[in-house]
């Protein structure tokens, strides 16, 4: 096993016998599908809204050439200004270069996993600049200097008592055991930032083509602020958020905030084209729009795991996914986590590090069932494993697999191993859960199911 | 070659394979028609969407008043005031909504470009137009072109909308319409669909209002 492999799985072991914070996140999530379910319901037909989803997203990607050029015409014709970064490498350059050129110091970030993805906060916190996280989850988790747990809700993992201690520590807060006050501690430190601010930088969620607009969504006015009060505003938007028309966004928003949010739709959307027009009040003198690719040509290229680039992030899949609900967030090691993220890592980051990935999966299928834009996921996570399975074979388990496939093909032997299999287990307890065992990977925490008294032939020969 | 010729030549030589797709409608399909047939329902006659939009607009807890008159919303207004010890209000360049504000009888912070942040900050409430509302998810939309600008509605604690009865729009889709129409090839640089005040959950999941924009969100429909 590789140093990433091993490294995830001695974090899943670590958070599986973490039960306070499994119960923590099994009650949050627990209610949240309470409140999800309302919202599917009040939709006229919610799975047919999936396929229309599916199928704008679907178009979307394969017309990506044309409409992320004509994305670019419209936004220039705006006054945005259009980088475009085939790296992380690159775009952390230009954001950088933007913040060298207006001497920045304080730079406002709202929420943006793209940023997670090219990790910018450290790499302009290293070149000197003060960045800050304006997400209330974000703001915490980015105190505690640790990524997100979960792609909406990156704090989920912690007790108000947790960020209390947390705050009194890092803010000189006095202790509380109220949301509402520590929220209210976060406003007024944040507050200031916003006003102080050179540089608001923010992720989004949907880029349309037809008339050059980048659309962000969220609840706490947080972007909203980011994009308002500081000079310069950049945004990070990953290649394959180009929608091409702005009426989808009738059906994207409301599916975006029910799927993921449990809400008919989000307190703030909002569509930014462009800096401050004449005429308009407020707003940056300047916008940059930052088109990122960072491995999602090299999705764009397999015919079927093209199929997760559609994902809109609305973290659905995670909230429902059994392996991430007894994980963790922060086992999977990787930027966006739970079964999207199982998908698609592998596959931009390498299938060597990240196939382990590929088995943080129970295959229910839960995901793929809840997903909004009809990503099957876990036929995405098989495939992985072929890959990994064909490219780097393991010699045990080819090993393994012939003689299972010789056994399990001739009727005689597949009898007498079973019949031996049935003696054997009766010797079982003799050695289970010891270092003798030969089941002691299963063994060691769960039973070992009998083996059935009699195969189903041996049945069927008694009945007749 | 730059990055974007690099980026856009993955792309192109990416999609020469077709994609393998499972369960897809067809291209011919209708995407307004079809978008229409799965949203939430909206009802046909004015008073059905009006309280369709009063129901969601307060399940995100918004307040919402319809009523008769510009007096009302007044009388309204000076309650409100009174009971939150408003200092003062901010608004933007506009005949309804400066007329409401100089009956309020508080010191008037109207916005136009370089305003003093400092005492923008300190103001108790703001109160705007709006662009329209959408009765299909109680949303209220603005933008930085007619309704005062970016920071107007988010920055106060309290945001006072004023709307007519004719920008009730039926669906989002109406209401993206709506938006394209008006602002034809000018679009602002910035367009929001409002819902509820500022909120979050990041706490345990607790609902707090006011994460960072307004607490408290009214909105007057006459
Ligand atoms: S894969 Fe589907 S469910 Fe998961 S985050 Fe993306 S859109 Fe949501």
């Amino acid at each position: 096993m590789n140093a990433i492999a091993l490294e995830f799985k001695k974090n899943a072991v670590r958070t599986v016998k973490d039960l306070q914070r499994r119960q923590l996140v099994k009650t949050a999530l627990g209610n949240f599908e309470i409140a999800r379910n309302d919202k599917v319901a009040r939709f006229q037909d919610w799975q047919k809204a999936r396929y229309v989803a599916a199928k704008l997203k679907w178009e979307a990607l394969e017309n990506l050439h044309a409409n992320i050029q004509r994305l670019e015409e419209n936004l220039k014709k705006n006054g945005a200004i259009v980088h475009w970064a085939a790296t992380a490498e690159e775009a952390r350059r230009i954001v950088s270069a933007i913040a060298k050129e207006k001497n920045a110091r304080l730079i406002v970030k709202s929420k943006a996993m793209t940023a997670e993805e090219i990790h910018l906060n450290e790499a302009l916190e290293k070149e000197g600049y003060e960045v800050v996280e304006t997400d209330l989850g974000e703001f915490i988790v980015q105190l505690r200097r640790e990524p997100p747990y979960h792609i909406v809700f990156p704090a989920m993992h912690l007790t108000r008592y947790e960020i209390s201690d947390l705050f009194a520590q890092k803010l000189g807060s006095q202790p509380t055991d109220k949301a509402e006050e520590l929220t209210m501690i976060a406003r007024r430190v944040l507050r200031e930032k916003y006003i102080k601010a050179d540089i608001g930088i923010t992720g989004a969620n949907f880029a349309v083509a037809d008339c050059g607009v980048i659309s962000i969504t969220e609840n706490e006015g947080n972007a909203r602020l980011t994009a308002a009060l500081p000079k310069v505003m950049i945004t990070l938007i990953g290649i394959e958020k180009v929608i091409p028309k702005l009426e989808d966004l009738a059906l994207f928003l409301p599916m975006l905030a029910t799927a993921g949010a449990a809400q008919l739709i989000s307190g703030y959307n909002t569509f930014y084209s462009g800096p401050r027009k004449n005429g308009e009040t407020d707003g940056p003198q300047e916008y940059h729009v930052i088109l990122l690719d960072n491995g999602r040509t090299e999705l764009l290229a397999d015919p079927i795991e093209r199929d997760a680039l559609r994902c809109i992030r609305c973290g659905a899949c995670l909230n429902v996914c059994p392996i991430y609900r007894t994980i963790g967030g922060h086992s999977y090691g990787t930027t966006y986590c739970g079964p999207i993220g199982a998908v698609i890592t592998p596959i931009m980051r390498g299938i060597e590090d990240w196939q382990q990935l590929s088995y943080a999966s129970s295959l229910c299928g839960a995901c793929a069932e809840i997903c909004p834009v009809k990503i099957i996921l876990h036929h995405h996570l098989l495939k992985n494993r072929k890959i990994a399975a064909t490219k780097k074979p393991v010699w045990w388990q080819k090993i393994g697999f012939k003689i299972f496939s010789k056994i399990s093909t001739c009727p005689t032997l597949w009898s007498i191993i079973t019949k031996c299999g049935r003696l054997l287990q009766k010797l079982h307890p003799l050695v289970k859960g010891s270092r003798l065992d030969p089941a002691y990977a299963w063994t060691k925490e769960r039973d070992l199911p009998p083996i059935a008294p009699q195969t189903f032939k041996e049945w069927w020969r008694s009945k007749k | 070659m730059n990055d974007r010729g690099t980026i856009l030549a993955s792309i192109q030589e990416a999609l020469k394979k077709p994609s393998v797709k499972q369960d897809i409608y067809k291209a011919e399909d209708n995407i307004s028609e079809l978008i229409k047939q799965v949203m939430p329902p909206v009802g046909e006659s004015f008073d059905e969407r009006l309280a369709l939009f009063r129901k969601n607009a307060q399940e995100l807890k918004a307040e919402f008043y319809a009523v008769n008159s510009t007096d009302e919303v007044v009388q309204t207004i000076l309650k409100i005031k009174d009971a939150e010890q408003w200092k003062s209000v901010a608004t933007h360049p506009n005949e309804l909504t400066e007329s409401i504000c100089n009956r309020i009888g508080l010191p008037i912070l109207k916005l136009t470009a370089g305003y003093d942040i400092t005492e923008f900050e300190k103001c108790s409430a703001s109160i705007t137009v709006c662009d329209c509302l959408v009765a299909q998810t109680g949303s209220v939309v603005v933008s930085s072109a007619s309704t005062g600008g970016r920071a107007i509605s988010v920055l106060p604690p309290h945001h006072i909308v004023i709307a007519k009865k004719e920008q009730l729009a039926p669906t989002m889709s109406d209401a993206i319409a709506l938006v394209r129409k008006k602002y034809n090839g000018n679009f602002p640089s910035m367009v929001s669909f409002i819902t509820g005040p500022s909120r979050t959950g990041d706490i345990e999941r607790i609902l707090v209002l006011g994460a960072h924009g307004p607490k408290r969100l009214t909105i007057f429909l006459f």
